[in-house]
């Protein structure tokens, strides 16, 4: 059995404990971030995501430079980060960008010396690439534990204020008229939203953060048209994305050039892109067939939708 | 007869001496009306003249500055329980994956914490709320993809399906073509007098709405008359309410509120032909 399976799982890949440590954590943080991204999907939120990834660049050098490591330091800035936003008012679409632009900027060259103080006083010449592009390999044993906790915390957050949030995301003022506090809502959102993006963060690295919470909701949105249906498939999509990188990363050790392994976060944004291009393929088949429909008299409404 | 203003027990709603100023300007100024059990009430209006403030502070989304507002005999408390409410402007992604049964089911229970748990007893309930709007023929398509009067009777739904006993609807007609309106004016009118809603719905144009109303509250210049369209879509009672001569033309069935001449040089659709023309837009 296991020599059938070689050409895809490399020597000893069931056997590593870092490996079966990268399964685990990256499927945890693979449902946590389809829940969250779902919403951020629908809120038109991504841009706070974006601003995540880049003020946990800080926050994550900012943890290598005190010792902590960078998971602490990407829940640490990023909430901070969430407050910011919450006081510049980035929930409206309106007057936010040009304040939010502004604070990214210094962000990430508070960022930049940041990591030269690290390579200078730690000696921790690989920390950028660390941050900035993770390595779900490198997470440590110790580090696990806080994961754990944060995505217990993330989901219990977002399942306790979905259905809230989901009238709230499509139209507030329907929302405030349920008694619904929408403004209350939207914060609880928010660092939902901060927590998950530090978790994206420590699993793919900051610049990549946004990807695994907007692609694999992105995906499953165009796929089904029922708001659980899409967060399931969210969280299905992104274990396999996440999984299949492990896997090719894995294999990518016996790769040239030099026989050390690709990095897994180009895998798993690579295969979030692919997931996204072929989930629009089912969409695309049923406009041609409706289409098709539509040029038959008598046919119109026998569609499902 | 009963004097316009005064409020009789058993009303749904009651809206009394409402004040609401922004500033120094006066939205509300003493606006008092109300509205029984099973009536269908148009709040008719030009634009600024304060009916989405009215609506506002009904909903409690805004504060007067003074009077108040009683909702089954309550102020404020526990009113959203009873209210239902379908807001003027209503943009969706088509991407949302929100069917219109999922909207309306939220309708039902979108202020509890947590999953909606299934329960033959919820769907059967949007399933009836569904067939009493014509709606399932797209009840399982995404909200976003439908068109303008697919939606307003989607939100209708959702309005309704918590079973309360007051539902505002805010410009609903606005966007819509001459069938839909009618439609859905039907529609109101029916579920208004079937399960004894008291409907409460702004428009800027009275005339889709003649037929229907059993009550009109008139709004103007942030004052308010009310009582049946005889009582208030006369030139005396209107002019009144202007505070400057204004005329009530019949045409066609059609009725025409026209000022008299030069009061200012306000143009913006407020000025020369007022709320009640039927000149198509």
């Amino acid at each position: 059995m296991s020599h059938l399976l070689s050409p895809v799982f490399a020597q000893g890949f069931f056997e590593s404990a870092a490996v079966h440590r990268a399964l685990a954590v990256g499927a945890l943080v693979a449902v946590v971030t389809a829940a969250v991204g779902l919403f951020t999907v629908i809120r038109g939120q991504s841009f706070a995501g974006e601003a995540f990834g880049d003020l946990g660049t800080t926050g994550g050098s900012a943890g290598f430079l005190v010792g902590v490591g960078p998971l602490w330091g990407f829940v640490v800035g990023n909430v901070i980060a969430a407050g910011a936003m919450e006081g510049i008012g980035i929930q409206r679409a309106r007057g936010r960008d040009l304040a939010t632009g502004i604070v990214l900027g210094a962000g990430i060259g508070l960022a930049a010396l940041i990591l030269y103080l690290d390579t200078t006083y730690r000696n921790t010449t690989g920390a950028a690439v660390t941050i900035l592009f993770g390595s779900v390999f490198a997470i440590s044993s110790s580090t696990v534990p806080l994961v754990l906790l944060l995505s217990v915390a993330v989901l219990a957050i977002v399942l306790a204020i979905y259905r809230p949030l989901l009238l709230s995301s499509v139209s507030p003022e329907m929302a405030s008229a349920r008694g619904i506090r929408v403004r209350m809502i939207g914060v609880l959102y928010l660092l939902a939203l901060a927590l998950a993006a530090a978790l994206a963060a420590i699993t793919i690295g900051t610049i990549l953060s946004t990807a695994l919470l907007i692609g694999p909701a992105a995906s499953a949105l165009r796929l089904s048209s029922r708001p659980l249906t899409a967060m399931l498939g969210a969280a299905a999509i992104g274990i396999a994305t996440v999984w299949a990188g492990i896997v090719l990363a894995y294999d990518s050790y016996d790769w040239p050039p030099v026989h050390r392994g690709w990095p897994v976060s180009f895998f798993v944004v690579t295969l979030v892109l692919i997931a996204y291009v072929l989930s629009g393929v089912p969409e695309a088949r049923a406009r041609r067939r409706s289409r098709a429909l539509a040029a038959r008299p008598g046919a119109a409404g026998a569609m499902p939708g | 007869m009963t004097a316009p203003d005064e409020s009789r027990a058993g009303d749904v709603l009651a809206v009394e001496g409402l004040d609401v100023r922004i500033g120094a300007r006066r939205i509300l100024d003493g606006v008092s009306f109300s509205v029984a059990p099973g009536q269908f009430t148009g709040l008719i209006g030009s634009n600024g003249a304060g009916k989405t403030t009215l609506f506002r502070v009904i909903l409690g989304l805004t504060r007067a500055d003074a009077g108040r507002v009683l909702v089954d005999g309550m102020e404020r408390s526990a009113r959203t329980a009873s209210m239902g409410y379908v807001p003027q402007k209503f943009l969706l992604d088509p991407d949302m994956p929100l069917r219109a049964r999922d909207l309306v089911g939220l309708g039902l229970d979108a202020q509890r914490p947590g999953l909606p748990l299934p329960s033959r007893a919820r769907r059967a309930r949007v399933q009836e709320m569904l067939e009493a709007v014509d709606a399932t023929a797209f009840a399982d398509t995404r909200v976003g993809r439908l068109s303008g009067g697919e939606q307003q009777r989607i939100l209708i739904a959702h309005a309704l399906v918590s079973r309360p006993r007051l539902l505002l609807l805010d410009e609903p007609l606005a966007n819509l073509d001459l069938r839909s309106a009618h439609e859905v004016v039907a529609l109101l009118a029916r579920i208004a007098h079937e399960q004894d809603i008291a409907v409460l719905i702004s428009a800027h144009e009275i005339n889709p709405l003649l037929g229907a109303m059993d009550r009109v509250v008139y709004l103007a210049a942030g004052r308010a008359v009310s009582g049946s369209t005889d009582e208030v879509i006369r030139a005396d009672v209107l002019s009144k309410l202007y505070g400057h001569h204004v005329d009530v033309l019949e045409v066609h069935g059609r009725v025409l509120v026209v000022a008299g001449a030069g009061e200012d040089s306000d143009l913006t659709g407020h000025e020369g032909v007022f709320p009640g023309a039927g000149i198509p837009s």
